[in-house]
């Protein structure tokens, strides 16, 4: 059973966002992702200051096991990465929507929440792949 | 739902992530991959190797037949209980499959082959074995436990019954001996000394449980590959196939030339690739980049031409990306692999990456 707080916002590519005070957006993997993953070992992260698309790719997490794109939920410039990743990549596996954030954006514009899951709607997901 | 183990509850019960291997349902691991993986190098550790394939051969030309069949020979082995590692090949010379055969005892050999390629090494085995008159049987109701480690043999000494214990301790490498219904081997696939136990599938639960008990870590296939990758062992199906020749694979050295007389399977092809100078190496690569090599991955040396990584993933002993790759012909020892688009460099050495909890290259 993973873990899967109630205030973020989820996608099917298992990530997670939280909205910021500031108006920026916190994204990561999903509890569930890194298990799936397996032990992380690589993080690639973008440039501070690159511009993503809503559903290009715009991170990369190695695990023992395989590659993973992270893509970029909304449109939006980098305003943060989580540099901490190069050193420990491990942090995605023990804390994923805590101290394994990965990139932090600023959406270009109003963010689309109809594009995103809400936590039951992930929840439902998640039952969907269980069985 | 694929095959599974008897051990398959032990498995569930242990919380393992169970993934289709082959056609079986088996643990990737139990929590975490690189902690299993350092118990191996550090201590002890155990695999559930039940689905991989056993096969004995019976008949008074078992071994006659066994110096056609295998790229290595059999003649080497004359004392009851010892091992060879060998490739089995088709006339073309490409690899069948790899394999650990045992000299039992006159009238008996017996093979280990992979279980992703059961069904066609039995074909194979059977349809040559008419001729010398050979009675194949497989050994379905046996299962296995690798117990790997520096420690591994002393604490899975611990489930042998009293009498076998210090014969079974006095194992020489690549060699195995019965222990009333269990057959105990000091071989394994990690670069680490230990045992693989064979046993009556009846008796693997407690034989599991008995490990447990004496300290010795369940790992998965997950650490499995990554300790066979270090220690730069082969994996069949990733490093070799049937178009791949055991000299384009770095298996040059499990083929037996002398005698010049004995003609094995795949003999005169791979005869003829010998002394080829266009003959591709099979190398280790250690990654100088951050990043991780895979599987696949484009290798290219400049001036000399493209390659491909056979087998790549993350060295949790040496901290880097480490790959095996099969390279053109050349003098060289730099290259780059393309990762994603970029070009990242990588340094070729010489394998073993890790033997015997020791890393073996310069870092």
């Amino acid at each position: 059973m993973s873990e899967l707080p109630g205030d973020l916002l989820y996608t099917s590519e298992h990530e997670w966002l939280r909205r910021e005070e500031d108006g920026s957006v916190t994204i990561g993997v999903t509890d569930h992702a890194q298990a799936a993953l397996g032990d992380l070992v690589y993080v690639e992260l973008p440039e501070v200051g690159q511009d993503v698309d809503s559903g290009g790719d715009m991170a990369v997490v190695e695990s023992v096991k395989a590659a993973s794109d992270v893509y970029a939920p909304i449109d939006g410039t980098v305003v943060a990465v989580n540099e901490e990743l190069a050193d420990d990549p491990e942090k995605i596996n023990a804390d994923p929507y805590g101290d394994g954030w990965i990139v932090r954006l600023q959406p270009n514009g109003d963010i689309d929440e109809s594009a995103l899951m809400t936590p039951d709607d992930y929840q439902s997901l998640l039952d969907e792949e269980e069985s | 739902m694929g095959s599974k183990t008897p051990l398959y509850d032990k498995h569930v019960a242990a919380a393992a992530r169970i993934v289709d291997f082959g056609g079986w349902d088996m643990p990737l691991h139990y929590g975490s991959q690189k902690e299993e993986h350092h118990a191996v190098r550090s201590n002890a550790g155990m695999f559930d190797v039940s689905h991989m394939t056993i096969v004995d051969l019976h008949g008074e030309r078992t071994r006659e037949f066994l110096r056609h069949l295998l790229a290595n020979d059999v003649a080497k082995l004359q004392e009851p209980g010892k091992a060879l590692y060998t490739c089995m090949l088709n006339e073309n010379g490409g690899v069948i499959d790899d394999l650990i055969v045992y000299f039992m005892d006159e009238n008996w050999f017996r093979v280990i082959v992979n279980a992703a390629t059961r069904d066609k090494d039995l074909a194979w085995i059977v349809k040559n074995a008419a001729a010398f008159a050979v009675d194949v049987s497989e050994r379905a109701e046996l299962a296995m436990i690798a117990v790997q480690g520096p420690r591994a043999r002393e604490l899975a000494a611990t489930c042998l019954a009293a009498e076998w214990q210090e014969q079974a301790l006095a194992l020489k490498l690549f060699t195995g001996m019965e222990a009333g219904d269990l057959f105990v081997a000091r071989t394994g696939y990690t670069g680490e000394d230990g045992w693989e136990i064979v046993m009556p599938a009846a008796r693997a639960p407690a034989i599991w449980d008995q490990l447990l008990m004496a300290d010795v870590a369940p790992c998965g296939l997950g650490a499995r590959d990554t300790l066979r990758l270090e220690a730069a062992m082969n994996l069949y199906g990733s490093d070799m196939d049937e178009t791949i020749s055991p000299l384009e694979a770095g298996l040059g050295w499990t083929v037996a030339w002398e005698p010049a007389e004995r003609d094995f399977v795949g003999r005169g092809p791979i005869e003829a690739q010998r002394d080829d100078p266009s003959r591709r190496r099979f190398v280790g690569l250690l990654l100088e980049d951050k990043g991780v090599l895979r599987n696949h991955q484009r290798v290219v040396v400049e001036g000399v031409g493209d390659g491909e990584i056979t087998s790549g993933g993350f060295s949790p002993t040496i901290g880097r990306s480490i790959a095996l790759a099969r390279l053109p012909a050349g003098d060289y020892d730099h290259a780059q692999v393309d990762v994603r688009g970029k070009l990242l460099n990588v340094r070729v050495v010489k394998t073993p990456f890790v033997r015997n909890g020791q890393v073996r290259i310069d870092v």
